[in-house]
């Protein structure tokens, strides 16, 4: 199911004027934001079909740099977040992208701080719920409704193993996984979306697994789903 | 969730013989492992915030951030506060109200997208002028809202609910469906009319192009929120005197999939087509490109 509860149909509680646009686009830059793991000081923001042709007028790209900042949907600053991405040393470019995008609402974002550097791809579906569907080049489908645990890894025998028992012993329940793979024994990316959230520790944990070479965690709702 | 279809939702609620909306709760509460009390807090505090919406739109005289809109809600609430007024107090304060929230939209303030911000005007314009009118407690109030979302999830999980996918039959088409059967169900209408009354509402919207000048939500958003209150006031009233939608209101949604998935790009929130493209639409979008330097893109596409 696309939507999962009555909160993704009533609601959010947002700034207006666009839930796709504005709402939709605050919680894809949170998401992007997330995946870097610490604030990008530059980011490259590209919008895609219906985004591309009226970013300006929704305010999609002042929305985006607001989940950049890790704004809420509904924080009163998002009108100024431009000027807040300022201060905070953020240099950002928007572009506009050609050709089929995967859904109408599509932007995509490059993030880098320092050494550390992330690309995403996500869709704005409608009522300020968003798809990713790409992360880091991997083909991987996430809603971000619920706590997610993006890690990046060889493709091995037993990692998803090493790790699905790491969140069994601490009790986590897994609603959805999406696995993707460059090639065979290549590099890999898994999406783990838990109904509760994962404790620190086992987050350090799964991060020393040999297999292992990134991991982000995403909890845009501080533990639960909306 | 328990349900995916009308019928099944309204079968579940009829075989444990509880309101659409208790259902709707119960099931909320177990998919997110809150309790219903934290759930039911959450969507009281929404309709709060729907409430103060009302109340700053309705009294505005302000306009939007572009200066296209701004006032009407003010004007419709006066007017049909006046004896010759063709709706009646009744339905202009639902139809004032439901202009007002999104007129507050479009200056940036603080909605509840129902189901988005686009069409955020039209439960909280029927919600709240029938609290006015019935004397109607807030905890009424939230259990039509989540009557009105156990449809929405239907909607959006069987067709759409966003204008950039189906046009605005999925954005103001679904406030109305959903608005529709919640009235129903809080006049004290029976699963089966609330499901009526959905049908016969996006019946109604079939086919609407989503086509905003300058591609902002403003003109014609807000107008049709407006309408669209008075339209779910109209379905909710047809269907509790026992008009039935003949086409079962699962088969409308299917066909507002299939009209949706029809529609051109030019005409599903792109700026490109429909109002957007007439001579005065585009005369718009160059002034307000010429002034802001926003809508660098908006209106030269083709």
């Amino acid at each position: 199911m696309r939507f999962k509860d009555v909160f993704s149909i009533i609601g959010p509680s947002m700034i207006g004027p666009s839930s796709s646009h504005t709402a939709g686009a605050v919680r894809i830059g949170r998401v992007a934001r997330e995946l870097l793991g610490e604030l990008p000081e530059e980011a490259e923001v590209v919008f895609y079909g219906s985004f591309a042709a009226t970013y300006g007028g929704h305010g999609t790209d002042v929305a985006v740099v607001a989940g950049l900042l890790r704004f809420g949907t509904d924080d009163e600053r998002i009108p100024d977040a431009l000027r807040e991405a300022a201060e905070a040393g953020m240099k950002v470019t928007f572009r506009t992208g050609a050709g089929a995008a995967v859904h109408p609402n599509t932007l995509s974002a490059e993030l880098r701080a320092g050494e550390r550097s992330c690309r995403m791809t996500g869709c704005s579906i409608g009522g300020g719920n968003i798809e990713v569907v790409e992360a880091n080049g991997f083909d991987l489908r996430f809603t971000a409704d619920y706590p997610t645990l993006i890690v990046f890894h060889g493709d091995r025998p037993g990692v998803l193993a090493d790790m699905t028992r790491l969140l069994s012993a601490a009790n986590v329940n897994i609603g959805c996984m999406d696995v993707d793979r460059k090639g065979r024994l290549g590099e890999a990316a898994t999406a783990i979306e838990t109904d509760g959230g994962i404790p620190g520790g086992v987050l350090a944990e799964i991060r020393k697994l040999r297999s292992v070479t990134g991991l982000s965690y995403i909890d845009l709702n501080g533990g639960a789903a909306r | 969730m328990r349900f995916r279809t009308l019928n099944e939702l309204a079968e579940i609620a009829v075989r444990d013989g509880k309101p659409i909306f208790r259902v709707m709760l119960e099931d909320q509460a177990a998919e997110s492992g809150r309790t219903a009390e934290r759930e039911w807090e959450k969507m009281k505090q929404y309709y709060g915030i729907m409430k103060e919406a009302v109340k700053k739109g309705i009294a505005s005289e302000g306009g939007s951030r572009s200066g296209l809109t701004g006032g009407d809600a003010k004007r419709a609430f006066e007017y049909a506060r006046q004896a010759d007024s063709s709706l009646g107090g009744d339905a202009g304060a639902a139809m004032a109200y439901a202009l007002a929230v999104s007129e507050v939209n479009a200056s940036m303030g603080r909605i509840v997208a129902t189901p988005t911000a686009g069409s955020c005007g039209v439960i909280p314009g029927v919600f709240v002028s029938s609290q006015e009118r019935f004397g109607w407690t807030d905890d009424h109030m939230v259990c039509g809202l989540f009557c009105a979302g156990a449809i929405g999830y239907v909607i959006a999980n069987n067709s759409f609910i966003s204008g950039a996918e189906g046009g605005c039959q999925a954005e103001i088409g679904s406030a109305i469906g959903m608005a529709a059967g919640a009235l129903t169900e809080l006049k004290g209408g029976n699963p089966a009319q609330v499901v009526h009354a959905v049908g016969l509402a996006l019946k109604n919207t079939l086919g609407l192009i989503c086509d905003p000048v300058a591609g902002l939500v403003e003109i014609p958003c807000i107008v049709r929120n407006g309408f669209g209150a008075v339209n779910a006031l109209a379905a909710a009233d047809m269907a509790l005197a026992g008009v039935r939608s003949v086409i079962p209101s699962d088969e409308v949604i299917r066909v507002m999939l299939e009209v949706g998935s029809a529609m051109p790009d030019m005409h599903r929130e792109t700026a490109k087509g429909g109002l957007a493209q007439t001579p005065t639409g585009r005369k718009i979008a160059e002034r307000l490109a010429g002034t802001s330097g926003e809508l660098k893109e908006g209106d030269n596409d083709d």
